[in-house]
């Protein structure tokens, strides 16, 4: 019975091990952003079910995971199309050219907000960057120019009196978030940058501003809350004093619980964020490896699929999933790049 | 001495207070049971609410126009199925003219509805020619409507679906049917049509091939290592190595699985195959520690009764002791697999953190695994979602409970009691 046993594993594991020899690839494979991840399915999907290709394999590695990936060689076992939240590093340029990877098609679909919001049931905050920066830095300006103090701000009226005196309590990505990123840079930096001895130091220090305008409290004033945006979304619905910081399309498909708060005076909305007035909104983009086309097909059938009106239009697809789409002439420029399969300039 | 023979002398006190730890100590036991309990059938209970509307779909019924003119006979996948279903809705609600108005009109029924529609067509024929009513999905907010999801007392602008829009649903004719699509598809951005067979699929061709190479391997091991292997500094130094290998964090095994399985073998990404290989080496340890607890229980005397008769060590490991240590060796199999089923960290390495609309058909094609599809769905911004990412953990923990079953029907097959 035992002797048994073990044959017929042994008869399992031989059939696995024997398996069929490695086909060409004939499916896409894509990696890259979580935030570029549901954009970059669903137009992976409609083009599965619209054209004969299979549908593409979209993983989901970070920005920066997904260019390591992206740039460590040519060939079937190298991904095609990397997704990201930010813009192609130069040092990643290098890294890819010294993989041989020259020509690469760099491709912008879209902006993606970051917002401030809170509960439904509390009052709908009006701030500035400014007011971001003090609420949330670890160390802030004191009022003489060129001294900083740890942050002593605890509630909101401290940093400006015309916001309700509630106490400061912000729930935000963990620093290896994209989103994490893109806050600190756009909303922190830019409310650092407000106070005008700390702009002329970007120059004298570059460092020291870094870290002054970058860094976030760590006294309990910030609470990094996870990865996971449903999780913020949730809990801001559970603590009505509290704010979460997450992307636009959380905010949109929960709008009966959650409102975004108005920065420097523009709300979160669609229109805002499309024309770039609300000031905490990136570029998003994913980068082609130009060597795959003709060597993977479907390559440029999926980029014609991408840059399609029904996709990354006004009205298309993309937007429904909360895509923030670029402007007219920007579109037609950038389709016309990519179809064009144009290299990458720095 | 005195103290002994006075303690002696009042020993009924002490037998009372003896009993009464002891009534003490049960109580606490079961009160910690209770706790427990508590804590699992909450846990449980809110997962299957949560979960059970996963099972219900919302379709809409449209009223197409078949006729030769949409769709010609001879070339019926040629036809444009998308706009059939637009001129079915604007032909049930004529007021909505603008851009917008049609786009929000369009917005209640799936993106998938034209496929569904050819589909229909494709399976019965006789459907062309005339004006049919259809039964099509509606989309993922429209379903959350129906279940409630979705408060029609809240202002228009802070819920998904305008006035108009809820109108025009009770204007439908809608019905709530079994959602069997979830069991059929793989997954998708639209909740509506995400289900779970690829990410099902994923996992059992990943088990599958983890018991393939760590049931053998593992078991061969144990029987070396604690039958015929010389006690020393060497089977110490394995020893010491396989039960700090139990411990080590399974990311590393996915770190070890991608610079050796997909750098060094050039093993395709995403596949079962090294998805399997990776949770081997994490599921190995825990069968070789307990298949060799499972041979230290077998009495020697079985041992020495076997050699006495004459069998080499060899018959004697293997027709005696060897099979009444199976059903340990199956517990711990099953174990250290049900561990590996709940794995997304090694898998994220390997790239199994995907998105994967086709089902696997073999080992090399690319999949994803059932812990994967929770974490993915649990990080989807649609409201859809939520029920879906609790779904999922039901059928993950009916997969679980499944394979425990199959542990218990197949110990109680082969154990031998004294």
């Amino acid at each position: 019975m035992f002797m048994k046993t073990l044959t017929l594993t042994a008869v399992a594991l031989a059939t696995v091990t024997a398996a069929p020899a490695f086909a060409g690839r004939d499916q896409l494979k894509i990696v890259g952003s979580s935030t570029v991840f549901p954009f970059a399915t669903t137009v992976a999907e409609r083009f599965g079910k619209n054209t004969d290709f299979k549908t593409p394999v979209v993983e989901s590695t970070g920005s920066g995971g997904g260019l390591k990936l992206f740039c460590a060689g040519i060939g079937e076992a190298y991904p095609d199309i990397t997704n990201a939240s930010r813009r192609i590093k130069s040092s990643e340029v290098e890294r890819c050219a010294a993989n041989g990877i020259t020509d690469i098609v760099e491709a912008k679909i879209g902006y993606d907000g970051i917002v401030f919001a809170n509960s439904v049931a509390s009052t709908q905050f009006d701030v500035t960057l400014a007011d971001l920066f003090l609420a949330l830095a670890k160390n802030v300006p004191t009022g003489v120019d060129g001294e900083v103090q740890p942050n002593p701000y605890t509630t909101w009226d401290q940093v400006n009196a015309s916001l309700p005196a509630i106490k400061i309590e912000v729930m935000g990505p963990p620093p290896t978030s994209g989103t994490r990123d893109a806050f600190v840079e756009l909303a922190m930096e830019g409310g650092c940058k407000t106070f005008p001895w700390i702009k002329a130091f970007k120059k004298a220090d570059k460092k020291a501003y870094k870290s002054l305008c970058h860094t976030i409290r760590e006294d309990g004033a910030y609470i990094e809350a996870g990865e996971n945006d449903n999780l913020i979304v949730q809990k801001l619905a559970a603590n009505p004093n509290a704010f979460g910081i997450f992307g636009y399309s959380f905010l949109e498909q929960n709008s009966d619980t959650v409102q975004g708060s108005t920065i420097n005076g523009v709300a979160p909305e669609f229109e805002a964020i499309a024309e770039g007035d609300y000031p905490v909104s990136r570029s998003l983009y994913f980068y082609v490896k130009k060597d795959h086309v003709g060597l993977i097909p479907g390559i440029t059938e999926f980029l014609a699929e991408f840059t399609s009106e029904n996709a990354w239009g006004e009205d298309g697809y993309l937007a429904d999933k909360g895509l923030i789409p670029m402007t007219d002439a920007e579109r037609t420029e950038w389709a016309e790049k990519i179809t064009g399969l144009s290299n990458l300039a720095m | 001495m005195t103290n002994t023979e006075v303690n002696f002398l009042k020993g009924q006190k002490h037998l009372t207070r003896r009993y009464r730890a002891e009534q003490r100590f049960q109580w606490m036991g079961r009160a910690a049971i209770a706790v427990s309990l508590t804590f699992l059938v909450f846990m449980v209970s809110s997962i299957f609410w949560q979960g059970k509307g996963a099972l219900i779909t919302t379709k809409i019924a449209l009223t197409v126009d078949l006729s030769a003119e949409m769709i010609d006979p001879a070339n019926i996948k040629g036809a444009s199925f998308d706009k059939i279903i637009k001129l079915a809705l604007r032909a049930e609600f004529p007021e909505a003219t603008k851009r917008k108005q049609k786009k929000k009109l369009y917005a209640l029924v799936s993106s998938d509805a034209g496929f569904q529609l050819r589909d229909q067509i494709l399976e019965n024929p006789a459907l062309l020619g005339a004006n049919q009513t259809i039964w099509v999905s509606a989309s993922d907010d429209v379903d959350m409507l129906m279940k409630g999801h979705i408060d029609r007392d809240k202002p228009q602008s802070r819920r998904r679906l305008d006035d108009q829009q809820i109108s025009w649903i009770d204007a439908l004719s809608v019905k709530q049917v079994f959602n069997t699509g979830f069991f059929t598809n793989g997954d998708s951005r639209e909740p509506e049509l995400a289900g779970i067979l690829s990410a099902l699929v994923g996992s059992a061709l990943s088990l599958l091939i983890c018991f393939a190479l760590s049931f053998p391997i593992g078991i061969m091991s144990a029987i070396y290592l604690e039958e015929f292997a010389k006690k020393g500094r060497w089977s110490d130094l394995i020893e010491i190595n396989i039960n700090n290998l139990a411990a080590v964090p399974s990311i590393v095994f996915g770190l070890l699985g991608l610079s050796i399985f997909l750098n060094i073998f050039g093993l395709p990404r995403s596949s079962p195959l090294v998805g399997g290989m990776v949770l081997s080496l994490m599921t190995l340890p825990t069968i070789i520690i307990a298949a060799r607890a499972s041979l230290r229980a077998v009495p020697p005397s079985i041992r020495e009764a076997a050699l006495g008769m004459g069998a080499s060590p060899v018959q004697a490991t293997f027709h005696h002791v060897a099979p009444l240590a199976l059903p340990g060796f199956l517990t711990g199999t099953i174990v250290g697999m049900a561990q590996a089923l709940g794995e997304t960290a090694p898998l994220l390495m390997i790239g199994m953190v995907a998105f994967i609309v086709d089902i696997p058909g073999s080992i090399l094609e690319p999949a994803t695994a059932l812990p994967v599809q929770i974490f993915l769905w649990a990080d989807s911004p649609e409201r859809a979602f939520l029920e879906k990412t609790s779904a999922a953990i039901i059928a993950l923990l009916v997969f679980l409970v499944l394979m425990n079953i199959i542990a218990i029907i197949l110990r109680k097959k082969y154990e031998i009691r004294f």
